[in-house]
């Protein structure tokens, strides 16, 4: 490693401090009525069923429409994926065979403004079938006035979809614009190569359907055997041809569902829980850091600033504090994650605190100890907390949204036998132990480290008393 | 404990852990677990929450509010089974309303429904209690959803048992990982036992529990394995008995001071928990601590000492096929 300097201290307390001040509170600015939050703060965190309560909605099959005990099954893991897929992890999905009716919980908030329980009830129920069509034909829906029915012949629908991705291309104008990409399977591939074939320089255009809305008819200008498709022109952002995809990868509904109650659910585990467990994390986190002060002294001291540099971490991936990650839903079992990662971080400073000891005790001098003692624990460190990383990377795959590419590799393989479902409880503990392991290596041992070193460099702290080591 | 006088190595005293005794200890430990797993089963029953086992789902309309507690006592008097009872509002007109969630083997028969409506209508006149609506559900998670998290949990023990076998093979890496999955199983085994014992209902706090035990069971081991791993090199004489009692010993003062932070803090949780009501977090923060109590004792008993064991028994076959 580069020389540590003095000041090497000052500038890691600084940007743990920094990084833990922006997390909590976040960022946001107001430009006349409107708030544009630049950082995600703890309130942006959404909280699980059990620990604030949420919405409950009753879906029933619209009309007289008699689902099957399979079609019912299929029903409901397709809604347990969109729930995925909306960054709701903590949902429970019931079904009842006798009424065929569909229950489904998710944690929301009354007030909550950024997340509209409504429009996502509404997007839950829809049928979301895919359809590519001959031609552009459509009538009127006898029953809702307004409405339109697609009459084309069907040549592909979301069934012969392998996987949609959203994406951006440049238009004939030479302008960029949002489009979903589909790869098609064997049987899509097929058929679209065959309809292609017979209308490519032909006028009559392939319509291309979600559920009774046309998103595009374009003509067909060459055949296309690729077993590739692209939807274009009907995106105005990427959020837009994002949801059409998820739309596309968690499938289709096999019959239409209208909401038959919405209520708001008091949480499982009572009101105000929340203040518990929180009362019950700083009770604890004082303790500890008193323990790893009287323990270990100055390296203790820097342990409770990496811990604190940890636990922000946690909180950060939860909120959605770095850009690229969308804020996630925070239950018991993601907590029970944050806690593991916890206990094998202070595990990290107590295994090189009392390496330093050990090595001072051995007669070693304070700048050699240090780097002797975090040299050795390291290898302890790393194994345990690898092992960490493939617990929850395997039940990361396991469980997720099936249309990641892990989760797909994972579903094709290992677990070829089971439905590809996305179990948001236990995903959510894989998701946070695993950024708290990356976050232990960040903070535990990368930070520390630096902190410790840089100390080592004063005067004042010389003293190998203040390492639990003997005057010399 | 007795003190080893051979080893080399110059820090603190050496203890015992892998000797006959200590193998008879952990034998007779695992046995009474397994009994008291199987008779609290028996005796007590195991308590599969709605979301794993299926059940009945009811909204009454109230017209005031309902004491939650109160009204769990009326229900669980007719069903017998765990109740839990939830308020809320109906979203379109704003109405008062609780939720009745319950196990039921095969739905709610007409008769028991109103007797459960007329009980709960007798228990709050005020609330003037109606029948809003009643399912017989399917678990929204069900067998599957176990024999899924089963395999994913080999997966997982499959790949850690690779890794051991690649990053520990100075020591003999195969057996090693096994014996830390022993360890493993041994450390669900008691957080199962102490939610059966207590009456913890079955439901998705033990998969949390379970979970974690997962990672910091290994994760225990793995810091013992590394001690051991580290005098392989420092004590190249010594027997594997004496450089794993110099392993456990060294990591002994961190192992005690890990376990009271860790335990220590779901000591707190649940005393807080219990302090301030919340019973449902017990579910999560007692057999958890139980199982953090055997993570510590198993990585410094159960997985160094199946390990010397199962090494002895190799090196002694291989003794009696090279006489032949």
């Amino acid at each position: 490693m580069k020389k540590i300097k003095k000041s090497t201290f000052f500038i890691v307390v600084a940007l743990i401090l920094l990084f833990s001040v922006s997390s909590v509170l976040g960022l946001d600015y107001q430009y006349g009525d409107n708030v544009t939050t630049l950082i995600n703060g703890v309130d942006d965190i959404r909280l699980g069923i059990d620990i604030q309560g949420g919405v409950d909605v009753t879906f029933a099959p619209s009309g007289d429409f008699d689902a099957d005990e399979e079609q019912l099954a299929a029903a409901t893991e397709v809604i347990k994926t969109r729930l995925t897929s909306l960054g709701i992890n903590d949902n429970e999905v019931y079904s009842d065979e006798d009424s065929d009716r569909i229950i489904v919980r998710f944690p929301w908030q009354a007030g909550e403004t950024d997340f509209d329980p409504e429009a996502a009830v509404k997007e839950l129920g829809e049928t979301a079938e895919l359809t590519f069509r001959y031609g552009a034909d459509y009538e009127e829906d006898p029953e809702n006035e307004g409405e339109y029915l697609p009459t084309g012949d069907i040549i592909l629908s979301g069934a012969d979809v392998s996987q949609a991705s959203a994406g951006s291309q440049q238009n004939d104008k030479g302008e960029y614009e949002y489009v979903v990409r589909l790869i098609l399977n064997e049987s899509g591939k097929a058929a679209f190569g065959d309809a292609t074939t017979e209308l490519a320089g032909s006028t009559t255009p392939i319509s291309i359907w979600m559920d009774n809305t046309m998103l595009s008819a374009p003509t067909v200008n060459d055949a296309i055997t690729s077993g590739e498709a692209i939807i274009s022109g009907s995106f105005k952002t990427y959020d837009d041809a994002k949801k059409l995809a998820d739309q596309i990868n968690s499938g289709a509904l096999p019959f239409k569902m209208e909401t038959s109650s919405f209520k708001t659910i008091s949480p499982t585990m009572g009101e105000g829980s929340l203040d518990a467990i929180l009362l019950a994390g700083l009770i604890a986190f004082a303790c500890i850091a008193v323990y790893m002060i009287v323990l270990y002294r100055l390296p203790g001291v820097v342990a409770v600033i990496a811990l604190i540099g940890q636990i922000t971490g946690s909180v950060a991936v939860v909120s959605g504090w770095f850009g690229f990650m969308n804020s996630s839903t925070l239950t018991i079992p993601g907590i029970a994650g944050i806690i593991l990662s916890l206990g094998i971080g202070v595990d990290a400073n107590i295994i090189t605190g009392e390496r330093i000891k050990e090595e001072l005790k051995a007669g070693k001098s304070l700048d050699a100890a240090i780097k002797i003692a975090y040299k050795r624990a390291f290898t302890a460190i790393f194994d345990g907390n690898l092992t960490n990383v493939i617990v929850a990377v395997v039940l990361m795959g396991a469980f997720g949204v099936p249309s990641s590419p892990f989760s797909k590799l994972l579903n094709s393989t290992i677990f070829c036998m089971f439905g590809a479902t996305a179990e948001g409880v236990v995903y959510s503990f894989g998701f946070t132990l695993l950024a708290g392991v990356i976050f232990n290596f960040i903070m535990g041992v990368f930070a520390a480290r630096l902190m410790v070193t840089s100390l080592s460099k004063f005067e004042c702290f010389k003293n190998r008393k203040l390492y639990g080591g003997d005057v010399k | 404990m007795s003190k080893n006088e051979n080893t080399s190595v110059n820090t603190g005293k050496i203890y015992d852990f892998c000797s006959a005794s200590k193998r008879r200890m952990m034998i007779i430990i695992a046995a009474i677990v397994i009994v008291a797993a199987v008779v609290g089963a028996i005796v007590r029953g195991v308590n599969v929450a709605i979301e794993f086992k299926g059940g009945t789902v009811i909204t009454y309309d109230c017209a005031a509010d309902v004491d939650v507690n109160k009204a769990e006592g009326v229900v669980k008097e007719i069903v017998d089974t765990s109740v839990s009872i939830r308020t809320g509002e109906n979203i379109e007109t704003g109405g008062k309303q609780i939720t009745v969630s319950f196990t039921s083997e095969e739905g709610l028969t007409v008769d028991r429904q109103v007797e459960l409506t007329e009980a709960l209508q007798k228990a709050f006149p005020e609330a003037d209690m109606v029948l809003s609506d009643s399912n017989d559900v399917n678990p929204t998670t069900g067998k599957e959803f176990f024999l899924k998290c089963i395999v994913a949990v080999l997966f997982a023990a499959v790949l850690i048992i690779i890794y051991i076998a690649i990053r520990f093979k100075k020591i003999g890496g195969w057996s090693a990982g096994l014996c830390s999955v022993f360890a493993l199983l041994h450390d669900l085994l008691v957080a199962m036992t102490a939610s059966i014992l207590f009456g913890f209902e079955f439901n998705s706090n033990m998969v949390a529990v379970i979970l974690t035990i997962l990672g910091y069971s290994i994760n225990n081991t793995i810091v013992i394995y590394d001690r051991i791993r580290e005098n392989r090199q420092l004590m190249p004489k010594a027997s594997l008995n004496e450089i794993i009692n110099a392993g456990c010993s060294q990591s002994l003062t961190r192992s005690i001071r890990t376990s009271i932070t860790t335990i220590g803090t779901m000591l707190i949780v649940t005393i807080v928990v219990f302090i301030s009501g919340y019973k449902s977090l017990l579910s999560f923060s007692v057999p958890l601590m139980f199982g953090l109590i055997s993570g510590t004792y198993s990585s410094l008993f159960v997985a160094p000492g199946t390990w010397a064991w199962w090494m002895e028994k190799r090196s002694a076959k291989k003794k009696a096929s090279g006489k032949k």
